[in-house]
């Protein structure tokens, strides 16, 4: 109820505030305006401007819920379907993408590192590399043309499809023993199952080449714009031995570092428009809130179904528009 | 209660405890100051810098158009838009993006006291890397 009210007077505040007294909004003094060479006009599909952060906002909520329903971070799919399918600039997009990551992992930080699923000797030498890599990406991405951007993002997005449908998740791996760097790095744990109702020890192996792979997931997380938990969760449990709890709570809590790093690149860039992020950042945030609701009343099946057509259709999108089809 | 209180303390770490504290407290805080510039955005109690109404001619161009057309500078340049309407809603924004430095900053003082020197190492390089990206040091041609 309480976020239905929000919902209606978020989008009363949107619809209603200020039409009449942005139109004639006199510019700031210090950086006077240009008309864009070629007008820019058809960038708004024929609709007042109003409407365009409503649907924003109303997507990001279906999004919000979706994702948790289907297991994936936020990010993952806001980028490709609001590049797909709304008019604003891909650069912006990935800048409001970050954001809607980076709050979403915010948000769910403190409950993941107070229950001890999240793991901050875990997550402190991987994020490190993780955040310089994001770094670069965010730098290469917001150098490199938009068309090869969105060409890689729809390779990608459709990459991703490829792990959903093939990652066998192991709720125990098994680590015989753990190798020589994560013992220096102090890396292991317990944690408490409560269907079991006994504690798991755990520890890890394969460090370096999970060191190595986070390279490549900070790049693609800085150059896309996107969260990185649908590769984090593969390298943390399947790859080093992380139970699959801890591997997705510590995905989560990692980006809120991993996408903080990118993020800066994309604020000091200006390439920010709180028209998009905050609308989107509230609608995920109260999307995710009511699809932890109806977690335990959908069809995992269906809705993971639903989930992996909406990625291959955006990432077909996105694929396309890079190449101009 | 207490039960719940002991599961957190044993399975949780000190420096998870204050993180987790930490970043709860600034994460409230940053999304409570997006809402309230937003709301003086919409609202329009804060003229914008770009007209909302203007905008959808702006959102379409490429970062390096959008900022060339609305003579908008890049680091912290916007501060000198903080007055406006859209520029304002960074505060929250810059906020929430500055939360993790904080968190990690705060931390860094356990493993120090522990002499636990490679840990407090990689806190302090990622202090540097997050404040490395915050500079605007890294901001070059679009």
């Amino acid at each position: 109820m309480v976020q239905f009210l929000f919902v209606v007077a978020f989008g009363a505040c949107l619809g209603w505030g200020d039409v009449a007294w942005a139109v004639d909004a006199p510019l700031a003094d210090p950086a006077p305006l240009t008309p864009p060479v070629g007008g820019g006009e058809g960038t708004d599909g024929g609709l007042p401007w109003w409407a365009w952060p409503i649907l924003l906002f109303v997507t990001a909520f279906v999004l919000g819920i979706i994702a948790v329903l289907g297991g994936v971070g936020g990010g993952v799919l806001f980028v490709p379907i609001v590049a797909g399918f709304f008019p604003f600039h891909f650069d912006f997009v990935r800048g409001a993408g970050l954001l809607v990551a980076l709050a979403g992992a915010l948000a769910a930080g403190p409950g993941l590192l107070r229950s001890g699923m999240a793991n901050l000797r875990l997550a402190v030498p991987l994020s490190l590399i993780a955040s310089f890599s994001a770094i670069i990406g965010a730098k290469i991405g917001l150098a490199l043309p938009q068309h090869m951007v969105q060409v890689a993002l729809g390779l990608t997005i459709l990459g991703i499809v490829g792990i959903m449908l093939y990652f066998k998740k192991s709720e125990y791996p098994d680590v015989p023993e753990a190798d020589a760097l994560s013992s220096a790095l102090k890396i292991s744990g317990v944690y408490h199952e409560p269907h079991m109702q006994k504690d798991i020890n755990w520890h890890v192996h394969r460090t370096p080449q999970a060191l190595a792979l986070f390279v490549v997931i900070g790049l693609m997380a800085g150059m896309f714009g996107l969260g990185a938990g649908w590769a984090n969760v593969p390298v943390l449990n399947l790859l080093m031995g992380v139970p699959l709890k801890v591997s997705v709570a510590t995905s989560k809590f990692m980006l809120g570092i991993v996408d903080t790093a990118a993020a800066w690149v994309y604020i000091n860039q200006g390439a920010v428009l709180a028209l998009m992020v905050v609308p989107s950042i509230i609608g995920i945030m109260l999307g995710s809130m009511v699809g932890v609701r109806l977690l335990t009343r959908a069809n995992a099946t269906v809705i993971r179904k639903v989930v992996l057509l909406v990625l291959t259709l955006a990432g077909v999108r996105a694929l396309l528009k890079g190449l101009g089809i | 209660m207490t039960q719940h209180r002991f599961h957190r303390k044993f399975y949780a770490t000190r420096e998870q405890l204050v993180y987790a504290k930490v970043l709860d407290m600034g994460m409230k805080i940053g999304l409570g100051t997006l809402l309230v510039t937003f709301a003086l955005y919409m609202s329009g109690v804060l003229d914008p810098h770009v007209p909302l109404a203007d905008l959808p001619r702006y959102w379409g161009l490429s970062l390096g158009d959008y900022l060339a057309a609305t003579g908008v500078g890049t680091g912290w340049s916007w501060f000198t838009l903080v007055g406006t309407g859209d520029y304002v809603n960074m505060v929250g924004i810059c906020f929430l993006a500055g939360v993790t430095i904080a968190c990690y900053g705060r931390i860094l003082i356990y493993p120090l006291k522990k002499k636990d020197i490679l840990f407090a190492a990689m806190l302090a390089m990622q202090v540097l890397v997050l404040a490395l990206g915050a500079s605007g040091i890294l901001v070059a041609g679009h």
